[in-house]
């Protein structure tokens, strides 16, 4: 029910005829506008202090380098990209997201598929256990496989985050996968089957291909969470600077230089490109995806 | 949020009691994978918390000892400690409250304006930037100087308009919780908002037209009709923020690192576990969030089953 109507209202947005005209209507949509303005201020704020001399982001409010003359400038992002390192955060970040989006949706959609279409004993309660794990809060497992890590030599390495990520997405990835491959054309599975085709080959030409639209929502929300994450890379890579990725690195310069505004505003820009990005182009899905999977531990 | 996903896709969902294939022992090299490092991930080490909670560790982290339940008796007797329960309550209330609230408000004021598509985005970017950001963000928004000085803080510049005194938002024990609870609010009121606003949209028309023939004025409507026709929608996104919520981390630890008063369990987990190698309280803590969860746990568990059972 609720994902009809939240499909109807962000897909098939239709004018019902009942905005509100006339007088009323515009005190509503001005008020409503100002919602809108209030809530992207903070966000412009600290697009434009980016590109402001650091004399005057401490010395003056933003809104006064609005009005000419200008003095933007770019010499922030330069600072923090050849002296703070920022650039390497920014590929570590790719280093890291990458992966730890694909493995876990790639070992979710396994997982999934046997819990949709094969018949095997204790299927219901393993995958039961799967959707348990999906509210259970990382803090439990952080502290004893952060030793088992560190004993085998892999904390402050990418393997670490990348198989902490994957451990972490798989509930998700498992339960939202595992519902819309048991919704595919049943019809459709049989017939390949008697014609002969491995499981192994439906899955890859038959499943995977007709759910495009859930691995697309999943690879974003996935995606988004692994590089948006602070408390994985903080705990897995804390102590190796040259891994880490731009969240943990803003993080670090809030310590070093907790008045280098100018630094700080560079850096957390860098590290918002590619989210907004991927929100201003993939608008649709990523609504999706977040509805889908926010629950998740 | 599980709901949501599920009912997207129950309704065409083949029954699972009619499968193609009789059991399929190669199911377990499928299902591996992801059952190991499930295993690795959360089974194991929930028992090694478990046992950890139970002990007392030196400096270098090495177990010295059972210790019974003294770690248990430490987080609930410990001021510090119970500061950050105390403040975690706060956040659990306040944030739930304003982020669904204001979600419902805003979902019901966009649903009648032209520029409803517009607005929605401008809430929901702050979904797509990291906590991290969000808080670095906000530094421009808490930013302060003496009184006296210029303000390049946008609150304390807006407040000096009208000669309020500057005020240290994120550094002054009477509200700086609340000045970090904003920023969270900041980040998930655009998610709330359109979440609700779906369910507003499932509100068959006829429902709000037999109200307005009855004379239904709008705040009868919002209150009789509005919120009742979405409860379960409601439910789903006081649960999906009470969870969050109470895992909160990454803006208290950039904006204030717990400092100032504004200490919550997950940070003094991080503090307690990493950066005081004390396993035992550290444990204790990470516990304490699971069984605050396992009533939602449960009543996932519940729904998926019932719905399974309907399908068959």
């Amino acid at each position: 029910m609720i994902a009809t109507q939240l499909v109807r209202a962000t897909e098939k947005e239709q004018a019902k005829g009942k905005y509100l005209g006339g007088w009323s209507g515009s005190v509503l949509t001005i008020l409503v506008v100002a919602i809108g303005l209030l809530w992207s201020v903070p966000t412009f704020g600290l697009f434009i202090s980016s590109f402001r001399p650091f004399q005057l982001i401490t010395s003056t409010g933003w809104w006064t380098g609005l009005v000419p003359p200008w003095h933007f400038t770019i010499e922030n992002y330069q600072a923090v990209i050849q002296q703070n390192g920022m650039g390497q955060a920014f590929i570590n970040s790719l280093i890291i997201s990458i992966p730890g989006t694909l493995i876990p949706m790639l070992l979710g959609a396994f997982a999934a598929y046997a819990f949709a279409w094969m018949k095997f004993p204790g299927r219901d309660w393993i995958f039961f256990g799967v959707v348990a794990l999906l509210v259970v809060p990382s803090q439990i497992a952080l502290g004893p496989t952060f030793t088992a890590l560190t004993s085998l030599g892999l904390t402050g390495t990418y393997f670490a985050v990348w198989i902490a990520h994957t451990a972490f997405g798989l509930p998700f990835a498992v339960f939202l996968l595992r519902n819309f491959f048991a919704g595919l054309p049943k019809d459709l599975m049989e017939s390949a089957h008697i014609d002969g085709a491995s499981t192994w080959r439906t899955f890859w030409t038959i499943a995977l291909p007709l759910s495009v639209p859930a691995l697309a929502s999943l690879a974003i929300f996935q995606f988004m969470w692994v590089w948006n994450d602070l408390l994985v890379a903080l705990i897995y890579l804390g102590g190796n600077p040259d891994v880490a990725p731009v969240t943990l690195s803003v993080a670090n310069l809030v310590g070093t230089y907790g008045q280098g505004y100018n630094l700080l505003t560079a850096a957390a820009f860098l590290s918002m490109i590619l989210p907004l990005i991927v929100f201003f182009a993939m608008q649709r899905y990523f609504v999706r995806g977040i509805l889908a999977g926010s629950v998740k531990g | 949020m599980a709901t949501i996903v599920k009912e997207r896709t129950a309704a065409v969902t083949a029954p699972p009691g009619r499968r193609w294939e009789g059991v399929t022992w190669s199911a377990w090299l499928w299902i591996a994978p992801a059952v190991i490092l499930l295993l690795a991930f959360f089974i194991y080490p929930l028992i090694e918390t478990i046992i950890l909670s139970f002990q007392k560790t030196d400096l270098l982290g090495n177990v010295t000892g059972l210790v019974g339940w003294r770690n248990y008796q430490q987080v609930f007797t410990d001021p510090l400690l119970l500061g950050a329960i105390k403040n975690n309550l706060i956040w659990l209330v306040l944030a739930t409250t304003l982020t669904v609230g204001l979600g419902l408000v805003i979902a019901v004021l966009v649903d009648r304006v032209k520029i409803e598509a517009l607005v929605k985005s401008m809430l929901f970017i702050p979904m797509a930037i990291s906590a991290t950001a969000a808080a670095i963000i906000w530094r421009f928004v808490y930013a302060y100087q003496p009184s006296g000085s210029t303000q390049f803080g946008l609150l304390n510049a807006f407040l000096g308009l009208f000669n309020i005194a500057p005020q240290s938002w994120t550094t002054n024990e009477n509200f700086a919780t609340y000045a970090l609870i904003v920023i969270y609010v900041w980040i998930w009121t655009g998610f709330c908002m359109v979440i609700i606003s779906a369910a507003l949209k499932g509100i068959p028309d006829e429902v709000i037209e037999a109200a307005k023939m009855d004379g239904a004025g709008r705040v009868t409507m919002f209150w009789r009709i509005m919120v009742p026709m979405i409860g379960p929608t409601l439910g789903v996104v006081i649960t999906t923020m009470l969870i969050n919520i109470l895992k909160i981390f990454d803006v208290v630890y950039v904006t204030t690192g717990g400092n100032y008063g504004t200490d919550v369990i997950a940070n003094q987990f991080f503090k307690q576990y990493f950066l005081n190698s004390n396993y035992g309280v550290g444990s204790v803590l990470a516990i304490l969030l699971t069984v605050a969860i396992l009533p939602v746990m449960v009543i996932n568990i519940r729904r998926m089953r019932a719905q399974e059972r309907e399908r068959q």
